[in-house]
């Protein structure tokens, strides 16, 4: 089914600003799956139109960003790590990027909190602060698009930004105005049970046990009756997907990212 | 004068001792490398006596936190009365409070009482939680002969010394009411007033029981102190130092390792010289000695009460993985260090090390760096960072991580990212509606 609002996407790259001697007012690091996983282009896309939405000028780095060492810094190679955050900061530095908005908790953490001590010194915010802030202001509602009115929503709170960074309030908020029904799983904010994918899980198969983390996770998501899992966190997003798959709900349990539903709620 | 002069050996002899276990964990905790935590003095002061002092991170399990509750505050309210208890032994006093406090005296006393009894209802609550109800909490590999009975004793001492408190009181109560010699009428009884029937009327054997529980529950308390060093109960004493040199910052945040950015530098700017730093040190943690003094502390603050594990996304699911386990190979292996030092001098080395001798690779590996066993920790210890640190030292090392890892490094290296995808095709995303 073809959108009608689907145009050609506006991204500009940060080089083509600088080109015409302009500075955008965030940069929005896309990250890496953001840019390569199938799923997660869909979200890095709906990040754009709100972006493009509310009029917010950005831009991406596009093939000037590289991977900012989360995965190597958690599975213990801090060069490769320090290679990558250094590589990026001079990167950034160039631009004089002073504000980054990610679509992922990894890359969020890693230049918020470890770029700093590496000489990168950014303001970093993930988009579901962005879309809490843009909702406080005014300049985001939930009209024009799907209804998501008394659906069961529950939110599956990434590890990154919740027991990571406290950051639990910024992604309810974005489903608080949705009218919906929003529920809470057993396990939530600073108890929220990880999705298995972090600290480079997920480029590793699971070490031996009695069930995969997901699949744990599942029971949580099933005992809450829930229709919609928010997501903010591509890795979460594959996870829980692969949990719905497991337990054959795909026809009953959707998986979207709170951009995602921001989108579709706006029918951007 | 004879008792007088047994009791001041005694509790010289307790005190003497206990310092010197004490002097000698202060010692292995430095043996690790150092970390600075002096910033933030006000921070610091205000996380101790949030957590520390009022036990706010129990609250999350409202059972055990009332329970624990009461024990911790009879702990340290009868501390008073153990102080006069001191004071009459040394002094051959009897209740020496009780004349200058006048009717505040009654009430403490009173309160004290119940308050023990308190402390002797959660002790037995807490027993059997372990022993009859078999909590998964407390179970687990990592929990063998010794933890559990370790956990078992503390329970069984602390019911006998709340016990020998009462019936001291309860004696010392119905002598008071004979009139008999020096028990002048201080105090009032309102739990051992129930137990006092149960007492023989005779004023000798009265004395008796007033003396033996005196007697019983003072040694009993310097034979604890004693007994604390070399068990969980430790975290009574460390709790506090080890919630004031919390980590700070975001649990998000891993430290960036100084030693590594001198020589990143230097590869991309040749020109660059690193601050050498006397001998080259291992990256990464193989053994204790390779981790931070404020590992170590955590390691002898930690009371094995399982909350870290019970929340482990690995753990849950079956894997190797126990939080708790890291912690208490941490201490383990610290105190044999230690332990050798004491026996074989300063370089004697036992070939053994944290890893592989007490934790494995695969137990490392199956951490998903959550935080969950940080944010449950109620002291506030964190053992992702000893598992991050052992992951340092395999990687960078070694070479040992798991192939698939291996081949995640060389993508982001060539790449640019953590799978095969060309770096030229990183916008291909924007191209499609």
């Amino acid at each position: 089914m073809e959108n009608p609002k689907s145009e050609i996407l506006h991204v500009p790259t940060m080089a083509e600003m600088a080109a015409e001697g302009k500075q955008p007012e965030i940069l929005f690091w896309v990250g890496c799956a953001g840019s390569f996983d199938e799923r997660a282009q869909k979200i890095t896309r709906d990040i754009c139109k709100i972006l493009n939405h509310v009029g917010i000028s950005f831009a991406v780095l596009g093939t000037e960003e590289s991977c900012t060492g989360d995965p190597a810094k958690r599975a213990g190679n801090e060069f490769l790590f320090q290679m990558q955050a250094m590589a990026n900061i001079q990167v950034l530095d160039a631009y004089e990027i002073k504000k980054i908005v990610t679509g992922c908790p990894h890359c969020f953490n890693t230049i918020k909190n470890e770029y700093p001590g590496l000489g990168g010194n950014y303001e970093v915010i993930h988009h579901s602060q962005l879309i809490q802030q843009l909702i406080d202001e005014g300049k985001l509602k939930a009209e024009g698009g799907e209804s998501f009115k008394g659906k069961k929503i529950t939110y599956h709170d990434p590890c990154y930004l919740g027991r990571g960074n406290n950051v639990y309030e910024a992604p309810r908020k974005a489903l608080e105005i949705l009218d919906a029904d929003l529920v809470e799983m057993k396990r939530c904010k600073s108890n929220g049970l990880c999705c298995g994918a972090g600290g480079a899980q997920m480029f590793k198969e699971p070490e031996k046990g009695n069930k995969d983390i997901n699949v744990e996770r599942m029971t949580d998501i099933l005992e809450s009756k829930a229709t919609v899992v928010a997501a903010a966190c591509p890795f979460c997003m594959t996870m829980l997907r692969d949990g719905v798959k497991h337990e054959n709900k795909e026809q009953e349990i959707q998986v979207l990212d709170i951009a995602e539903i921001t989108a579709r709620a706006n029918g951007l | 004068m004879i008792a007088q002069i047994l009791f001041i050996i005694i509790l010289a002899a307790a005190v003497y001792l206990f310092s010197k276990n004490v002097v000698k964990i202060r010692r292995n905790i430095l043996l690790g490398r150092p970390a600075d935590r002096s910033d933030h003095p006000a921070l610091r002061w205000k996380t101790m006596a949030k957590i520390a002092l009022g036990q706010t991170k129990m609250i999350k399990r409202p059972l055990a936190a009332v329970m624990h509750f009461f024990i911790y505050v009879g702990f340290i309210i009868i501390n008073l009365e153990v102080l006069e208890i001191m004071i009459d032994g040394i002094f051959g006093s009897h209740r020496i409070f009780s004349k200058p406090l006048g009717g505040l005296y009654g009430l403490l006393i009173g309160g004290f009482e119940i308050l023990a009894l308190l402390v002797l209802t959660a002790c037995v609550v807490f027993l059997a939680r372990r022993n009859i109800a078999h909590l998964k909490r407390f179970n687990g590999t990592e929990m063998t002969k010794w933890p559990k009975s370790d956990a078992n004793y503390i329970l069984i001492i602390e019911i006998l010394l709340m016990t020998a408190f009462l019936t001291m009181n309860a004696a010392d109560h119905k002598l008071q009411l004979l009139n008999f010699g020096h028990y002048i009428k201080a105090g009032s009884f309102p739990v051992s007033s129930i137990i006092s029937p149960l007492l023989p009327d005779s004023t000798g054997g009265l004395e008796l029981i007033e003396r033996g529980c005196w007697w019983f529950h003072i040694i009993g308390i310097l034979a604890f102190l004693n007994y604390l060093p070399y068990s969980k109960h430790f975290h009574i004493l460390l709790a506090f130092p080890n919630t004031y040199y919390s980590n700070l910052h975001a649990k998000g945040e891993f430290t960036n390792m100084a030693s590594v950015t001198g020589e990143v530098k230097a590869m991309l700017d040749p020109s660059f010289v690193p601050e050498t730093t006397g001998e080259p040190q291992r990256f990464g943690a193989k053994d204790v000695t390779d981790l931070t003094w404020k590992n170590l502390m955590e390691a002898y603050t930690c009371t094995e009460c399982g909350r870290c594990t019970s929340v482990c996304p690995a753990n849950i699911t079956g894997k190797l993985l126990s939080p708790r386990k890291i912690m208490m190979d941490t201490r383990d292996r610290i105190t044999e260090v230690g332990n050798n030092i004491d026996k074989h001098g300063k370089d004697y080395s036992d070939d053994k090390t944290l890893l592989d001798n007490y934790i494995t690779r695969e137990e490392l590996w199956a951490c998903t760096t959550c935080n969950a066993c940080v944010d449950a920790c109620p002291v506030n210890i964190n053992p992702l960072e000893i598992i991050t640190e052992m992951r340092r030292y395999v990687v960078m090392e070694e070479s040992q991580a798991p192939a698939s890892l291996n081949n995640m490094f060389g993508n982001v290296e060539n790449n640019g990212a953590p799978w095969k995808y060309s770096p030229a095709d990183r916008l291909n995303w924007a191209k499609e509606s």
